[in-house]
């Protein structure tokens, strides 16, 4: 079923303070001792995409490259290739979040698969220009389990917005 | 007349004007740190103020590491000792002929007048995780520059070279392994005593010995260890084990393809080597030569 034919909920204004943590959150998700494990999925980028896509005046590029640099600096990689990676994808992500979201959860995940992809391309075509090894074609698979997880990310992104600030029995939302 | 928007509809610059400004910002950053290496110094400041972050998310898996130690069985650990003994009943026959030999050693250098190895100090550090980073081969490890750690330091473990240090942080330091692709380590054939420069294979977890005449005597199993005369590297210290050679007609260099003998990917615990060589400094150059090239010097921060 279409996005625009269910019952749309009206949610909360966001919390700066709450996109923040979700940030902090995923870079401490990130920055985990995953050794070798194929498949990790980039969850700053998950959650970057989520927000621009949900609040594009509130997250923007200059915030994605900000977070970019972090992840550089804490993973020991070229400095600039996460953040030049994530400040493509957040600008995607902004420009196509007027359609991402008539879609089904399912169907947004399937956009969102696209960017997180094109985020991963750019950084091995940087990583190669600067004569790093080729690891493998399973690195891409990051992206594939974080698109997965986009229905969950949007359920638990959203959760603080869908809670009235104070109940009241007449109102239905 | 201005027609400009009134000010409540005002959104800064256009998407792709910021875009275009951070992405040129971002290559400036990135060919400052991949050519010229000038973006050390935000590399250090962002990196010391994100190490509560890093710390934070290293927390689990201690725990985790924790919770394993403590279900150790008994009878593991029995076992261990048990192993752990007759090591050492075999080395300690080893250790006796092994003074033997230093003594004999120290004296014929003294009658050769070599400079006698000193040992050098060193620093035990553990291995905190492998970089996240998919394109290099690196861990971390828990000591920092706080602790006297510099860069070019040699690492390794009870069994040989792990690699060399490369970044330090405050309190963290970064270790390329002798696998990366980036990294390569003068090392000489036991057998021969023939001198030549492993390059690491990347993804692979193999070394390379490239660049050596086809019809060098070089043979499969033959044992490299560091040479030495980089002065980076204590001279003799195990490093791979040649698996392969192929020897082409159709090129001037042969394929030889070595395994790594330190556990590069398995030990926790390795040994951070000072640099105090007691060489004498290299003689100055008769003249300067022209400016080399990065790649030239890549190659030469990688070996010393």
């Amino acid at each position: 079923m279409a996005y625009f034919e269910q019952p749309e909920r009206i949610l909360l204004q966001v919390k700066v303070g709450y996109i923040a943590l979700t940030i902090a959150l995923a870079l401490l998700f990130n920055l985990m001792p995953w050794n070798d494990l194929v498949g990790v999925p980039d969850m700053v980028a998950l959650v970057l995409t989520f927000w621009c896509v949900y609040q594009p005046r509130r997250m923007g590029i200059g915030m994605a490259w900000l977070v970019g640099l972090v992840m550089d600096a804490g993973n020991g990689a070229l400095l600039g290739q996460h953040a030049f990676a994530y400040a493509f994808l957040a600008f995607g992500a902004i420009s196509l979040h007027r359609r991402i979201l008539w879609f089904s959860l399912w169907r947004q995940a399937a956009h969102v698969l696209v960017l997180l992809l094109a985020c991963q391309a750019l950084m091995l075509a940087v990583r190669m220009i600067a004569g790093g090894a080729f690891p493998g074609p399973l690195y891409f698979l990051g992206s594939l389990v974080a698109a997965a997880l986009w229905p969950i990310a949007t359920f638990l992104l959203l959760l603080p917005q869908r809670r009235p600030g104070s109940v009241d029995e007449n109102r239905p939302i | 007349m201005d027609y400009q928007p009134p000010p409540f509809f005002s959104r800064g610059p256009a998407p792709l004007v910021r875009l275009g400004f951070f992405v040129l910002l971002a290559v400036l950053l990135m060919v400052l740190d991949a050519r010229f290496g000038y973006a050390e110094f935000i590399r250090k400041v962002v990196a010391d103020l994100a190490y509560p972050l890093q710390r934070l998310a290293l927390a689990p898996a201690g725990l985790l590491d924790g919770a394993g130690d403590f279900f150790t069985t008994q009878v593991a650990l029995r076992k261990e000792n048990e192993q752990l003994r007759a090591k050492d009943l075999m080395a300690a026959s080893d250790l006796l002929t092994v003074e033997a030999l230093r003594a004999e050693n120290a004296q014929m250098r003294r009658l050769l007048d070599a400079r006698e190895r000193i040992p050098r100090p060193a620093t035990l550090a553990e291995i905190l995780y492998q970089g996240r980073d998919p394109f290099s081969r690196r861990v971390v490890i828990d000591k920092g520059s706080q602790q006297g750690l510099e860069p070019g330091q040699a690492v390794i473990d009870d069994v040989g070279v792990i690699g060399q240090v490369t970044r330090v942080y405050l309190l963290l330091s970064e270790v390329t392994l002798v696998t990366d692709k980036e990294q390569r380590t003068p090392v000489e054939v036991v057998r021969n005593g023939l001198r030549a420069v492993v390059y690491g294979g990347g993804d692979k977890g193999t070394l390379d010995l490239s660049y050596t005449a086809a019809n060098a005597d070089v043979q499969a199993d033959d044992l490299l260890v560091t040479s030495g005369i980089d002065g980076t590297y204590p001279p003799g210290l195990p490093v791979a084990k040649v698996s392969k050679v192929e020897r082409n007609a159709a090129y001037s260099f042969a394929k030889i393809t070595c395994i790594p003998v330190a556990g590069t990917d398995q030990n926790r615990q390795v040994l951070v080597l000072s640099r105090e060589t007691g060489l004498p400094p290299p003689p100055a150059e008769a003249e300067p030569r022209a400016a080399p090239s990065p790649k030239q010097k890549r190659a030469r921060a990688g070996k010393s």
